[in-house]
This record gives structure tokens, C-alpha cells and sequence, in this order.
């Protein structure tokens, strides 16, 4: 049920931080591929942008309540698609996650997970009465949830399936839980941990290692935090200048455009630089946040705290991880890092704030 | 409607503003890392950046020349190829394969990383790998440049030295740079791995041959790819050296001493130009290029022959016999003696108890100064030596330069010793007993000398008194080479003309009048000497181990020619040779060449410079004057 909105409910402010960052992001992935066989980036990436456009156009445009009553067929898509990518994906760089497209371009599945499973979240909640989550509750939506998770690490791909988690987690913090409960699960969480190591990859023992003392192995598994960390430091206040940071423009990044690009960002516009987008991102999740408050329902409530979770935990581990804060992880950093699938799937879920934004008014 | 939704109205949920706040506190958190990084301490990062992007290679500079002194070269440079690996962006896998690729056994090349890991060598300086690249490593290395960018080729000048180890212990040798020698103030501007001169000339004059070392600073990215030079300083080339040898004389010495154990030195006591300097055994420089292996220095240390000994300024040994000339000066300086004072030799005779032999069983009979040079009386000089008494022969010697360095300019020269009361008093805290002066008088007991030593002493007496440091490097060339040199003042000492010529005329009969250094006779050229045969052991010792080669005598002879204005003059040194006599031909052949390449220069020079006058065509150099003016 499409009605007509009039232009002046649309979140310009939100689309125009959006859009400040994302071109933010774009000038750094021109810069740092300019001297490196990636350098049409830039390009494809100018593309996913305007696709990103139009997906956000048509996820502000459908209510919302329409998609989240569908939300289960989404998921049983979802969760189909992830069942096809584990036998006949594409396998890039050792895991298999990529759905391949006619054209030659691929996609992450995992990543349009996200969007199924917050609206996934949001009905299960929302449906709850009264708001509160018992055990078998809680049980049944982590069972749908654990379902592609496993998939997704199987790929293997462990930091995308963790980044499902906050999705969840929200959704239980916002519709409240027992203490007794929240006890119950942080024991649970702790006992897993050395279970856990015993199941994780031997790349990923070593960046966790690593990550405690990176100057351990500096050529090895350190060199990436090492190097970005120099990077950064390098670019000190005023940043090394467009195009001109050494550790950029030299390749002792390791990919500048995507996992670090915001390593590559901070040397060449320094911490004038970061603190703008740093602010950027706080007025983006401020803005997600306010748009929960004027939700006309606890649904669109969901709906965007899920998408505030969802961006926080990715700024948090990847620029986290690109002062040697957070152990290093393949998570993208939204609307910066090059690549199409991160990219349409984060303006999907900004799509959906803006649906609920929308329709604020409604009731 | 909405059939999904409750009808709550949301706002105001206090966990959206939990989430507000910590969106709030993370983002802050964040920035505080950056604050960290970029505002407390860029400057750490900055230079560490710096480090990872400028990489600084060695152009090295070729060493100088080392030159005869009629120019021909005696040590030149050849290129090689070496292989430098950047440890800036190394990636510790790829040891294994290049250890294989270019041979190198791993554990030492890991062991040479560690070295450098534990001094103070910055990352970005290259380390070299392997030098003298055979064809197979530089292959290797060409064909692998995508893969392992670490390595580098250089190309560098390596010092060639004579493939037989012609004049050895003159040049020396180079080899890298030791922890010790780091620290010395003198390698203040060396770095590891640098290549220094380690004996010899290349030694002393080391700062003069080095020259200095250029440096290429460039631009790398993170794959170890050169983008671009930032500083380029040229190599200075070293100066080349021109010596004062005469490598006709060098070669015919050490043809002479093929396969005999000693040293041979040859010295124009005019200014102290040494013309030739042997020490045999030797050994071959070119080993020592590029680093000696274990096992060759191993076999060079362990020989007992002592190939790295350079005898002529290191063997201090009893000069025997040819010590005599200096007693006999000692005892006219003294005034110890009547002019004719003669002695009847019966084939020995007994001082405060101890009979003294001979080395001629029989006797000489009753002999005169001039005899007992001529026929090397022991007890001639035994009687002298017992008149004199210990100090006046010390105080002569030591005029004639014995028992100190002659400050040649060559590394690590000794001093040998020259005994006297004081100087038993200082080193053995004993008194001297006139009985051990009597074995002084023959050049044996506590007296050592080195070969160059006794050139310079018995050169400067022949030259009536007069003594001029040795040099290996020519005044002229030292002027050139260091600012404001001024030739060492020669010693000279107030000297009865007629005690000279008469010790002269004895060593002339020595050679001519059948003495014992006939075998130094040149017809139609005045050759003057003295044979010495040095006891090295013990009388009894000696009759015991006769057949054992340590144990037999050292055979000296010093010669000079001409006799009255000498313009050269010859040690030879005979270890275990047995006899004196047996050094007499040495010394000929030296001397013979020298003046052979005299003629031959004369005619050479008279040719090209008239041609055509038929006189100068008349070779008619007049015959060299002969002394006949015997005793």
C-alpha cells in the first residue's frame, strides 16, 4: 500500500549525511587505488552508488509494515540462497560467499542477510505481547537466527556471521529483558569462549594473538595493524594531503580501499579529517536513534534501532581495528569501503529508517 | 491497521537513548585513538612511515691501485657482483628459498640477520648476502626479481692481488670490518660489513686507498619497488699508491727464496727506499677477498712455518755473525783497542770459565780486524767483546737503530732487543755477568734483530754514519699524499772516516778475498757483506736433534754495493738454512739485478734519446770502478 508522502517528511538530513560520507569514502578509494591495478574502483564504486540510490528510493517508498509482514519468506529466501552459495558459490580468496551474476560482477549474500534479519527481528518483537522475552522466546528467535550464522561462517566468513549478532541483541535490549536472563546469557558468552578457540581458523588464533601484541610478528600477521597504525600516526593533525599520504600512495597499506580505508583516509586528511567523519557517523546514528523515538509503532522502533546497531558495531570494529584498538576482522566500514554488496545493503537498511520516518504519522 | 504493530506510542523509550549514548561513547573512544596517534605522537609514526618508504643503498668506491714504483701495478680492482637484501620489507618465508637459490647454508644466513638484529644497524640499511656472485647466483637473482624484491644486485670493485702471492706481506690484505675495529676512532665513519685493509700497505694506508663511499636513497613501495631517487652521492674512488719497490727486485727476491723458509729486504740506505721486501713462506691475498673461509684460515694460523709472520720487520732472531761490523765499530768508537790489536784463534778460547768455540775447529791463527771479518773469526771477536764490555756495544747498536722499530710504514713492526746492564736490570731485575757479553760479541745471547733492522743498521754504517728511516712510499708520492709531510730527518752520527773504510775493505774480503760470502761475488762490481750463521738452539741441543729442520742454524748475509757510495743494500734471511754462506747467493742474485736493470736503463735511455749519433750507438759505459785496494 504505496501512498503518497510529500518530499518535505523524506530525512534529507539523513540522506545528506549519507551522501557526505559515501562521497567522502569515494574520493579516498580514488585515491588509494590511483597507483594500484584497482585503480577503476572508483568507477564501479560511483555505480553501486547510484544502484544504492535507487534500492534506498524504493525501501523508503514500500511500507515497511508490508516488508516486515513478509519478512519470514524473506528469510527463507535468505537462508535458500546461503544453502545454493555453500555448494555452488563462487570462491574468492579461499571462502566461498560470492554469488556470482550475469555480467561478472558477484554478490555477498551475507550482507542482504542483515537487511532479512533485522526485518526479521523487528516483526518478532513488535509481535511479542506482552513485550517481554521469555526463554522460549528468546530461544526461537536465536534458533532463526543461528540458522544463517552457521551458514555464513561456514563460508568460512566469522566476523559477517558476528556481525548478525548486534541485530539480535538489540532487539532483546530494546524489548527488555530479566536480569536474571542477562546474567544467565553473559555466563553462557564466557563458558563459550574457550570452546569457541577451539573451533576458530588458524588465521584468525593468530590476528587475535596478534592483536595483543601486533610488534610479535611484525612482517606476518602483525604487519597489518602495524602498518596501519604508522598510517595513521603519519597523518598527524592536518593529514598528509589528498593522494599524498606515503603510506597510501606506496601500498605498505595493506587494501587501502577497502578493509583500510579508513587507515588511508586518516594519513591524508589527518585528525581534522577523522573527527569530521567520526562526527558524521555520531549525527548518523543520533539521527537513526531519533527516527526509533518518532516511529508511529515499536515495529519501525525495531527497524531502526537494528539498523543503529548494525552501523555502530561495524564503526566500532573497523575503525577500531585500524588504530589497533580491535583485533583485526574483515568487516567493511559502511558507506566507505569499496565494494557493492556492503554498500546496497547498508542504503537498504537506511532506506528502511527513512520508511519509518516516513510514516511516522500514520495512526 | 497495522496489524504488527501494538498501538504504544514508542518515543521516549529510555533504551533508544542508552543506544544514543553509547553511540556517543564509542565514536568518542575512537577519536580518542586517533588523538592519540595523530596529535600525541605523529611524529613517532611520521619517522617510522619515513623508515618504511626510504631505503638507503652503498655505491661502493673502488679501493686505490697499489703501483710499483715504476708505475706497473701490483694490486688492482676487478668487478663483482654482490647481492644486498633490504630487511625493511622482508618477509621471513622467503629465507628458505633464497638461502637455497644462491647456496648459502640457512642456519648462517639466520645467524648473520640475528647479528644484525642485536647491534645497532638501522632496518633500512641493506645487508649484504654474498659476494663474488658466480654466473649461477646472478641468474638466480635476475630471474626471481618479481618474486623476491628484497634482493638487490650490486656491482663493486674487488681488490685482485698477484695469483702467486707476489710481494704479500708488503700490500697485505682487505677483509671486513671487525666489531673492535668499529669502535676504534680511526673507522669512526665505517659501517658493518665495510671492507678495510687488514695487513700491510693496505693496512697503513687504508684511509688513502678507501677513498669514500657514495650512497643511493630511494623511494620504495610496500612490494620493495624502487618509485624514485632521492639523493644520489657519488663514490669517491680511493687515491692509488705508487711504492717505493721494484717489482724486477721483488720478483727476483722471491725467486731466490723459492721454497725456503726467511725473508729477504732490499733498501737504498741513500734515502731509505726499500726496493724489495720478502717474507716466505707467503700466502695468497686473493683468499682473504670477500671474507677467508674457516678452513683456509685455519690452515694459515695453524702452519708451523707461520705464513702470516711478515719476517722481515716481525723475526726477531740472533743476528749471528753479521752483528760483527757493529762490535768492530763499537770498539773504535770505544777506544777499546789498539789500532793493530790482534788475537791468535786456536779454535776457541776460555772466558771467566766457560770455553768459547770457534765455528772453525782449527783455528784461524793469529788475526787482525780485517781477517777476522773476512774469515768471521769468533774469537777475534770474543776478545773484543770482552774489552768493550756489554754498554758500548749496546750504545753503537742501539746508534745503528737495533732494539727499537725503524717506523717503517708498515702495521705491527718489532723491535727485537739490544742487551745491556740496564736493560738486564729492567726485564729480569738481575745483574749483568761479563760472560754473557762474550756471546753478545757474535750477534748471539739475548741480541734479536729483525732482517730490516740489520739492512738499515749495516746500510747507514756503510754509508759512514748516516741512517734514514725505511719507508715503503716514496717522499714525493707522501707529499702528495698527506698535507705538509716532511721527510724524517736521517740519525747521523760523528764517525772516524778511516774506522769505517776499514770495516768496509773488511766486508769487501769478505765476498772477494775468499771469505766466507764468496758466493756474493759479482765480477766487475764491488759487493760488500757479511755471512751469519745464528745459533737457534743450544751447542748440545743442537748435536742431539741434528736431523730435526728446527733445530739447525739461521743462515744471514748482509751485502751492499758499491762498496764506497753503496746505492743498495740486501738482507737475506735463511731460516734453518744452516750455514751463512748458504744466504750469500741471494743477496747476489738481488744485487745483480739491480744493477743489470741500471745498464739496461742507461742503454735504453742513451738509445732513445740520440739515435743518431754513432758514438752513443757505441755502447761504452765506462767499467765500474773495482776496489783493489785490498789490505
Amino acid at each position: 500500500m504505496i501512498r503518497h508522502y510529500s518530499a518535505r517528511d523524506f530525512d534529507w538530513v539523513l540522506l545528506g549525511i549519507t551522501m557526505a560520507i559515501t562521497v567522502l569514502g569515494l574520493l579516498e578509494i580514488y585515491s588509494a587505488t590511483r597507483n594500484t591495478p584497482w585503480r577503476e574502483a572508483y568507477v564501479r564504486q560511483i555505480v553501486w552508488i547510484g544502484l544504492g540510490l535507487i534500492l534506498l528510493w524504493v525501501f523508503s517508498a514500500v511500507d515497511y509494515n508490508i516488508l516486515i509482514r513478509h519478512a519470514l519468506a524473506f528469510y527463507a529466501i535468505a537462508v535458500a540462497l546461503l544453502l545454493v552459495i555453500m555448494f555452488f558459490g563462487q570462491v574468492i580468496g579461499g571462502a566461498r560467499r560470492w554469488l556470482p551474476l550475469p555480467g561478472g560482477t558477484t554478490l555477498q549474500v551475507s550482507e542482504f542477510v542483515k537487511v532479512v534479519l533485522v526485518l526479521l527481528m523487528a516483526r518478532f518483537f513488535s509481535d511479542l505481547h506482552p513485550e517481554r522475552v521469555s526463554v522460549k522466546n528468546l530461544l526461537k528467535i536465536a534458533g532463526l537466527f543461528a540458522v544463517p550464522m552457521f551458514l555464513v561462517a561456514r563460508q568460512p566468513d566469522l566476523s559477517t556471521a558476528l556481525s548478525f549478532s548486534p541485530i539480535l541483541f538489540m532487539g532483546v535490549f530494546v524489548a527488555g529483558l530479566r536480569w536474571k536472563y542477562v546474567l544467565v546469557l553473559v555466563l553462557a558468552g564466557a563458558l563459550l569462549v574457550p570452546l569457541a578457540w577451539q573451533y576458530l581458523q588458524p588465521y584468525q588464533k593468530e590476528r587475535l594473538i596478534t592483536f595483543m601484541d601486533p610488534e610479535r610478528d611484525p612482517r606476518g600477521s602483525g604487519y597489518q595493524p602495524i602498518q596501519s597504525k604508522i598510517a595513521v600516526g603519519a597523518g598527524g593533525i592536518w593529514g598528509s594531503g589528498f593522494s599524498r599520504g606515503s603510506q597510501t600512495q606506496l601500498r605498505f597499506l595493506p587494501v587501502p580501499h577497502t578493509d583500510f580505508i579508513f587507515s588511508a583516509y586518516a594519513e591524508e586528511t589527518g585528525f581534522v579529517g577523522v573527527t569530521l567523519v567520526l562526527a558524521l557517523y555520531l549525527a548518523m546514528l543520533m539521527k537513526i536513534a531519533g527516527n526509533a523515538q518518532t516511529s508511529a509503532d515499536s515495529a519501525g522502533m525495531y527497524i531502526c534501532m537494528g539498523v543503529g546497531a548494525l552501523v555502530l558495531f561495524h564503526l566500532l570494529v573497523n575503525v577500531g581495528m585500524v588504530i589497533g584498538r580491535m583485533p583485526v576482522t574483515g568487516l567493511p566500514l559502511p558507506l566507505m569501503s569499496y565494494g557493492g554488496s556492503n554498500l546496497l545493503a547498508t542504503f537498504m537498511l537506511l532506506g528502511l529508517v527513512n520508511n519509518v520516518r516516513l510514516r511516522r504519522f500514520t495512526n | 491497521m497495522n496489524v504488527y504493530s501494538n498501538s504504544r506510542k514508542t518515543a521516549g523509550r529510555p533504551q533508544v537513548a542508552v543506544f544514543q549514548f553509547v553511540a556517543a561513547t564509542v565514536c568518542l573512544w575512537l577519536l580518542s585513538g586517533f588523538w592519540q596517534l595523530q596529535v600525541q605522537s605523529p611524529d613517532i609514526y611520521a619517522a617510522r612511515a619515513e623508515r618504511n618508504r626510504i631505503k638507503s643503498l652503498p655505491l661502493l668506491a673502488p679501493r686505490g691501485k697499489i703501483m710499483d714504483r715504476d708505475g706497473r701495478i701490483l694490486v688492482d680492482n676487478r668487478p663483482t657482483f654482490k647481492v644486498l637484501l633490504s630487511r625493511a620489507a622482508m618477509r621471513e618465508e622467503i629465507l628458505p628459498l633464497i638461502a637455497e637459490g644462491l647456496h648459502i647454508p640457512y642456519e648462517q644466513l639466520l645467524a648473520q640477520l640475528r647479528r644484525l638484529r642485536t647491534s645497532n644497524t638501522p632496518e633500512y640499511q641493506a645487508v649484504i648476502l654474498k659476494e663474488n656472485l658466480a654466473p649461477g647466483d646472478i641468474a638466480f637473482v635476475e630471474s626471481h626479481r618479481a618474486e623476491f624484491p628484497e634482493l638487490e644486485l650490486i656491482r663493486s670493485q674487488k681488490r685482485l692481488y698477484p695469483a702467486d702471492g707476489s710481494a704479500s706481506h708488503v700490500v697485505g690484505y682487505v677483509g671486513e670490518i671487525s666489531d673492535t675495529e668499529l669502535e676504534q676512532l680511526e673507522f669512526a665513519l665505517y659501517e658493518p660489513g665495510a671492507e678495510v685493509g687488514k695487513a700491510g700497505i693496505e693496512r697503513e694506508y687504508n684511509d688513502v686507498l678507501s677513498g669514500s663511499d657514495g650512497r643511493r636513497v630511494v623511494v620504495v613501495d610496500g612490494l620493495g619497488r624502487e618509485r624514485e631517487v632521492r639523493g644520489n652521492v657519488e663514490a669517491k674512488p680511493g687515491r692509488s699508491i705508487r711504492l717505493t719497490i721494484d717489482l724486477d727486485l721483488q720478483v727476483v727476491s722471491e725467486l731466490a727464496m723459492e721454497g725456503k723458509t726467511g725473508a729477504v729486504v732490499a733498501l737504498d740506505p741513500r734515502n731509505g727506499d726499500i726496493l724489495a721486501l720478502v717474507s716466505r713462506p707467503n700466502y695468497l691475498p686473493n683468499k682473504f677477498v670477500g671474507g677467508i673461509s674457516v678452513d683456509d684460515w685455519r690452515e694459515l694460523v695453524n702452519d708451523p712455518r707461520k705464513p702470516l709472520l711478515n719476517r722481515p720487520i716481525q723475526a726477531q732472531l740472533a743476528p749471528g755473525s753479521i752483528f760483527k761490523p757493529i762490535v768492530a765499530l763499537a770498539a773504535n768508537r770505544a777506544s777499546a783497542v789498539e789500532k793493530d790489536f790482534s788475537v791468535v784463534c786456536t779454535g776457541g778460547a776460555t772466558f771467566y770459565g766457560r770455553y768459547f768455540r770457534c765455528h772453525k775447529p782449527d783455528g784461524h791463527g793469529r788475526v787482525t780486524l780485517h781477517e777476522a771479518l773476512v774469515q768471521s773469526c769468533d774469537v777475534y771477536f770474543y776478545a773484543l767483546g770482552n774489552r768493550l764490555g756489554i754498554d758500548p756495544i749496546a750504545e753503537t747498536a742501539m746508534l745503528a737503530g737495533l732494539g727499537e722499530p725503524t717506523g717503517i710504514d708498515l702495521p705491527h713492526e718489532e723491535d727485537g732487543s739490544v742487551p745491556s746492564k740496564q736493560w738486564k736490570l729492567r726485564f729480569f731485575r738481575e745483574k749483568w755477568y761479563a760472560g754473557e757479553t762474550i756471546s753478545v760479541a757474535i750477534g748471539q745471547g739475548a741480541l734479536t734483530t729483525t732482517p730490516l733492522q740489520i739492512a738499515s743498521a749495516i746500510g747507514g754504517l756503510a754509508m759512514g754514519g748516516e741512517w734514514r728511516q725505511p719507508h715503503l712510499v716514496p717522499h714525493d708520492e707522501m707529499q702528495l699524499i698527506r698535507d705538509g709531510y716532511q721527510p724524517p730527518a736521517p740519525r747521523r752520527a760523528e764517525l772516524d772516516p778511516a774506522a769505517v773504510r776499514k770495516i768496509v775493505r773488511g766486508l769487501w774480503g769478505v765476498v772477494n778475498e775468499a771469505g766466507t760470502g764468496v758466493r756474493a761475488r759479482i765480477p766487475g762490481y764491488d759487493v760488500c757483506g757479511k755471512t751469519g750463521t745464528a745459533q737457534v738452539v743450544s751447542r748440545q741441543y743442537a748435536l742431539d736433534h741434528a736431523d730435526e729442520q728446527s733445530s739447525k742454524d739461521n743462515a744471514w748475509f748482509v751485502g751492499f754495493a758499491p762498496c764506497e757510495a753503496p746505492e743498495i743494500v740486501v738482507v737475506a734471511l735463511h731460516e734453518h738454512g744452516e750455514h751463512g754462506p748458504i744466504a750469500a747467493p741471494i743477496v747476489r742474485d738481488v744485487i745483480k739485478a739491480y744493477f743489470d736493470k741500471q745498464q739496461r736503463t742507461r742503454w735504453t735511455q742513451r738509445k732513445n734519446t740520440s739515435a743518431s749519433d754513432q758514438r752513443a750507438s757505441n755502447f761504452s759505459t765506462p767499467p765500474p770502478t773495482v776496489w783493489r785496494d785490498g789490505p
